[in-house]
């Protein structure tokens, strides 16, 4: 981490390249954005934890379903896998609020303890910068998200194993019906896509706290809730509504179908098309306009002062 | 090469015109103090330099435009814009890493050495410093960047006596080094008027009076003189006088000193004096 300090005093000033390349910006851009937002990895591993102590509570129901399905009753086969979905998706929920509040507020917050200042007399570029906070919600979130996930799901594993063993039941039973397998192959696939989905979201709202005094929620929402709401006035339908929100919520529905409706559980690998997914013109369209908002943000923040 | 050359800088916001014209020429190894009233136009003139806003006009720092080429003018031009704007969640260790991490020109050593003087813990945040602290921190950070040119505006507003003080003390003894530029503006004119080579007072957005300070110790003249005196003393034609008890201090432009001399006391004004005389001249609000 401090490499350079512990080169030759020698090789200081003179050697000292103009500028640092590109690659080296953005590593200490994102890695001092994780500094000021713990929330991305502190808020996940909380429901982390509060799902593990569920499970350890499940510890007592586990060996009575175990020793029901060696018997041959396979109706609560399906109850098992229970305890990895609930934890996945409880944060997935986590992660999706912390990103959805990081980035209302990333070109928002330096404006107002007024930091920018700070950030801008250093040989940071209002690209990079820009870049780097929009890889907090678009790349660490979901890599973050994975992650915490697998690791949790591990223990689960390895702590229902020793629930399994303790109580003397052969864990084959448990493994067989626990695919783990399945679900961590579509679990990066699956935010991958709601990454790329959700790319257009995000970039509006870093656009939004880059623009916005205060209350970036409300500017960020009211150009959509407004229509949608008056669309329902005087149509009483919602085609505004349910464009919003297949936007943003969409993302995994996107993954696991190809016409954006995902409806059945995934229980295959043959049910979904990775490549007939990311080459929908919707998931590019939305690329596009993602790049055009980050690139008027760029420009705002060259132009923006402390609040 | 000038380090700053400005020409027929002009700036408005709406209506209000910060910069009307502003010419302005700092060569490399001044030390510039830039001094005018409330809304004269400095903290929009630093601004320009700085890259930080746009601007009508010629404006090359370092041979360079500063809003075209700004990310190119970063790597050897530092700023404190203002007190206290460090981010406050920040570690004094954190601050030092990062800079470290983005800057070529930054030397660990050196910021620490400073830090070290200080009693600055490297693990507390920024928030729980003082102001006065923060400052510190700031001016250690900045040092250590083997810049060409550092630009200050108001870095000490609010700080105590004796952090301002010792601020340009530890700015003048080691960091200028006749090879770097430094542009300053503060409202605390007496404070800095030792360190500076170089002065400019700016007024409505223009230069009214721009000097080197043996110019500006050449050319004014402080008259204390008494009742009886006074006549001779206003056929001189002084540019400022005010009168304290029953002594008057009339200052002087361009008049010879041996001139002056038969009529009282003659010293060299202090530069908030001139200040105060040219701005009354000019038509300031005082």
């Amino acid at each position: 981490m401090n490499a350079p300090a512990n080169e030759p005093a020698a090789a200081a000033p003179e050697a000292a390249p103009a500028a640092y390349p590109w690659r080296r910006l953005f590593y200490w851009s994102v890695r001092r954005e994780l500094w000021e937002n713990r929330s991305v990895y502190m808020a996940p591993l909380a429901m982390a934890a509060f799902g593990l102590i569920g499970i350890l509570l499940s510890s007592f129901t586990l060996p009575h379903a175990l020793r029901a399905i060696a018997a041959g009753d396979l109706s609560r086969s399906g109850h098992l896998m229970g305890p990895y979905s609930f934890a996945a998706a409880a944060i997935l929920l986590a992660s999706f609020f912390v990103a959805i509040f990081y980035s209302l507020s990333a070109l928002q917050g330096e404006r107002r303890d007024r930091s920018i200042l700070f950030w801008k007399s250093l040989p940071v570029s209002d690209v990079m910068t820009v870049l780097s906070k929009a890889a907090i919600p678009m790349g660490a979130i979901p890599v973050v998200t994975v992650a915490i996930i697998f690791a949790t799901q591990l223990l689960i594993l390895v702590w229902s194993t020793i629930v399994t063993l303790v109580n003397g039941i052969d864990p084959t039973v448990l493994w067989s019906h626990v695919d783990l397998g399945l679900m961590w192959f579509m679990l990066p696939y699956g935010l991958l896509v709601n990454a790329l989905w959700q790319a257009p979201v995000f970039a509006w709202f870093i656009l939004v706290s880059g623009w916005a005094k205060r209350m970036p929620m409300l500017w960020a929402l009211a150009p959509f809730v407004a229509p949608a709401v008056i669309e329902y006035g005087a149509f009483h339908t919602g085609h505004v509504g349910h464009f919003v929100m297949e936007r943003f919520l969409g993302g995994f529905g996107q993954a696991f179908s190809v016409e954006g409706e995902g409806t059945a559980p995934i229980s295959n690998f043959r049910q979904v098309h990775p490549i007939d997914t990311l080459s929908s013109p919707d998931i590019w369209v939305g690329l596009a306009v993602a790049a055009a908002l980050l690139a008027a943000a760029v420009w705002l923040r060259r132009r923006r002062e402390p609040i | 090469m000038s380090c700053i050359e400005a020409r027929g800088l002009r700036k408005s916001y709406g209506s209000s015109v910060a910069l009307d014209g502003l010419d302005l020429r700092v060569e490399e190894g001044r030390i510039l103090g830039l001094i005018g009233p409330n809304g004269a136009g400095k903290s929009t003139a630093l601004n320009a330099m700085l890259g930080l806003t746009e601007y009508q006009g010629d404006l090359r720092v370092l041979g360079r435009n500063p809003w075209t080429e700004r990310d190119e003018l970063m790597r050897d031009v530092c700023f404190i814009a203002d007190v206290a704007v460090l981010p406050r969640w920040m570690r004094v260790h954190q601050a030092v890493d990062y800079v470290e991490g983005v800057h070529p020109r930054f030397d660990r050593a050196k910021a620490e050495g400073f830090l070290a003087r200080t009693t600055i813990k490297s693990t507390s945040r920024v928030r729980e410093l003082s102001k006065g602290m923060v400052t510190q921190l700031h001016l250690a950070l900045i040092m250590a960047i083997d810049a060409k040119l550092l630009v200050l505006d108001e870095p000490t507003l609010g700080l105590d006596l004796l952090f301002r003080k010792s601020f340009y003390d530890t700015l003048l003894n080691d960091y200028f080094d006749r090879s770097r530029t430094i542009v300053v503006t503060t409202h605390q004119v007496e404070e800095i008027q030792h360190i500076l080579t170089d002065v400019v007072f700016i007024d409505r957005g223009r230069a009214v009076l721009a000097a080197s300070m043996e110019d500006l110790e050449a050319r004014y003249f402080e008259l204390s003189t008494s009742a009886e005196n006074l006549a001779a003393a206003r056929a001189l034609r002084p540019i400022h006088e005010r009168t304290v008890f029953d002594r008057s201090f009339l200052i002087y432009e361009g008049v010879e000193r041996a001139r002056l001399a038969p009529l009282g006391e003659v010293r060299t004004p202090s530069l908030a004096d001139v200040f105060v005389a040219r701005m009354s001249r000019a038509g300031g609000q005082l």
